[in-house]
């Protein structure tokens, strides 16, 4: 099913997707990678998150007129975050993280405990996804992080699509595709075994 | 020769490479999205959409504008030599804030990124002499996510063809869906180590759809394009028929000792542009 979810996200809503649901959020998320999750985790959020969406990105932006204007916003390889994710998650608040290639078991673990889910958005989306940023509303840590690692908050408009890759219930469609995967590999090399 | 003519073509260039797909890859992704359905079908629709989106706004389709690549041939007797390299990097950082490009060199010690895309031994030049008096410029900037999922096998030789094959499909499936497939596996088998992997990085400067000009190989590479997408990984590892778009293979003689096969991969964001500068300083830009 596809639906439009507006932050504040309730853990009831978060519960409620489930692998394979097509979301649009729109509202206010904000981007964090791997030195965000880290000054987060050590110096607590800069702003107040409580049913906010998390996006893995490190987006290009530019500064018209002071005013900072996203150009290109896809999302980044989310694996990366899955060393902290899950205490990412037990300490704030998000329900949807956006990000591509999906994570692992522990994240997988704290989506159940707290009521979130991860949402797939396409690689290399950065042109879609600007589109759907309306303003940049702050960052924080810039001048420490930089461009890519600051954490930028993003108004958003019908952002997406996301696809529930991983839920509040145990399910990944990473595991599902994986063990299909398996599967076909064994034809694979069968095939290879039998060939010239 | 105008200087600041050839470093506005190249500046166009990048630009162009950057915020719109070649027609062969654009061709390819839409036949897979006639072939998907589910996740799959929904990751390739807003891959088009993207793609719609960058060439209209000419801004970058991807926020990962790569690290900046120029593969030159040039002819040992084009006139306009001496002054290239100081242009394509004049080039590189006016393209950086003009489209812009996000800054993307970072010392791998000090961490300091100098914000123009330009550090040690970056832009990547290549540089290949051949005979003429023109100068053609390919153009193949590429994003960290799938320059990660590059790989070196030194293979022991008595593995064969079939040794070779085993290695490529269990090393592109492996990735899943790390490189954003469907995308371009580029292989170079021979050689040493550097120069295999040379090769898979040149042989993605060939169209989706092309084939080696020698039969075997070409069979190759179609036989590995079919393997790659009978495991089923899909767009973006989301699960479906689309693993890549396309297998690229060159070779060169190896050491009897040896058996090299280094895979480049490229995202399905294939971003390329080609720049043809004439003895008389006629540039165009395809």
């Amino acid at each position: 099913m596809e639906r439009i979810l507006t932050t504040p996200i309730s853990e009831l809503q978060a519960r409620g997707l489930h692998v394979g649901d097509v979301i649009y959020i729109t509202g206010t998320i904000f981007t964090a990678r791997d030195e965000a999750h880290l000054m987060m985790l050590e110096h607590g959020e800069p702003l107040p998150i409580d049913g906010l969406a998390v996006y893995h990105c490190g987006p290009v932006v530019q500064k018209k007129d002071d005013k900072w204007r996203i150009v290109s916003a896809g999302p980044t390889t989310s694996a990366r975050m899955e060393i902290f994710e899950d205490r990412f998650l037990e300490k704030f608040p998000v329900r949807v993280i956006i990000g591509k290639g999906g994570m692992g078991e522990n994240t997988l673990a704290a989506l159940h405990k707290v009521g979130a889910v991860y949402t797939h958005y396409t690689g290399g989306a950065g042109a879609l996804a600007a589109r759907a940023i309306s303003e940049v509303s702050d960052v924080y840590w810039l001048d420490k992080l930089g461009m890519p690692e600051a954490v930028w908050v993003l108004s958003v408009e019908e952002f997406g699509p996301l696809t529930v890759t991983m839920d509040a219930h145990g399910e990944s469609l990473y595991d599902t595709v994986g063990k299909t995967v398996s599967e076909n590999m064994k034809t694979i090399h069968d095939r290879i075994e039998r060939s010239t | 020769m105008n200087s600041d003519e050839v470093i506005e073509h190249l500046v166009s260039a990048i630009r162009q490479a950057e915020t719109v797909l070649c027609q062969d890859v654009v061709n390819a992704l839409e036949q897979a999205k006639e072939e998907e359905s589910g996740a799959a079908r929904v990751q390739l629709e807003a891959m088009l959409k993207n793609v719609d989106a960058a060439r209209d706004g000419s801004i970058p389709m991807c926020q990962d504008t790569g690290i900046q690549t120029f593969i030159v041939h040039v002819g040992a007797k084009f006139p306009g030599l001496s002054s290239l390299r100081s242009q394509i990097i004049d080039a590189v950082r006016r393209a950086t804030s003009e489209i812009p490009l996000r800054p993307n060199t970072v010392h791998p010690f000090t961490g300091e990124n100098p914000g123009d895309n330009v550090g040690e031994h970056i832009p990547y030049i290549s540089w290949d002499i051949v005979d003429g008096d023109t100068c053609v410029i390919d153009l193949l900037p590429k994003g960290g996510g799938s320059e990660n999922c590059g790989a070196l096998g030194m293979l022991p030789p008595g593995v064969g063809i079939k040794g070779v094959k085993r290695f490529v499909v269990d090393y592109v499936v492996g990735c899943a869906g790390k490189p954003c497939p469907p995308g371009i596996v580029g292989v170079g088998i021979g050689g040493g180590a550097d120069l295999s992997l040379k090769l898979a990085k040149l042989s993605l400067l060939r169209p989706v759809g092309s084939r080696h000009p020698e039969g075997n190989v070409a069979a190759l590479e179609e036989e590995l394009r079919d393997l790659i997408n009978t495991s089923g990984i899909g767009p973006m590892g989301m699960g479906g028929k689309t693993t890549c778009l396309d297998v690229h293979i060159e070779y060169a003689h190896r050491h009897p000792a040896s058996l090299p096969v280094g895979i480049v991969y490229q995202c399905w964001s294939d971003r390329r542009a080609r720049v043809t500068i004439d003895a008389h300083g006629k540039i165009e830009v395809t």
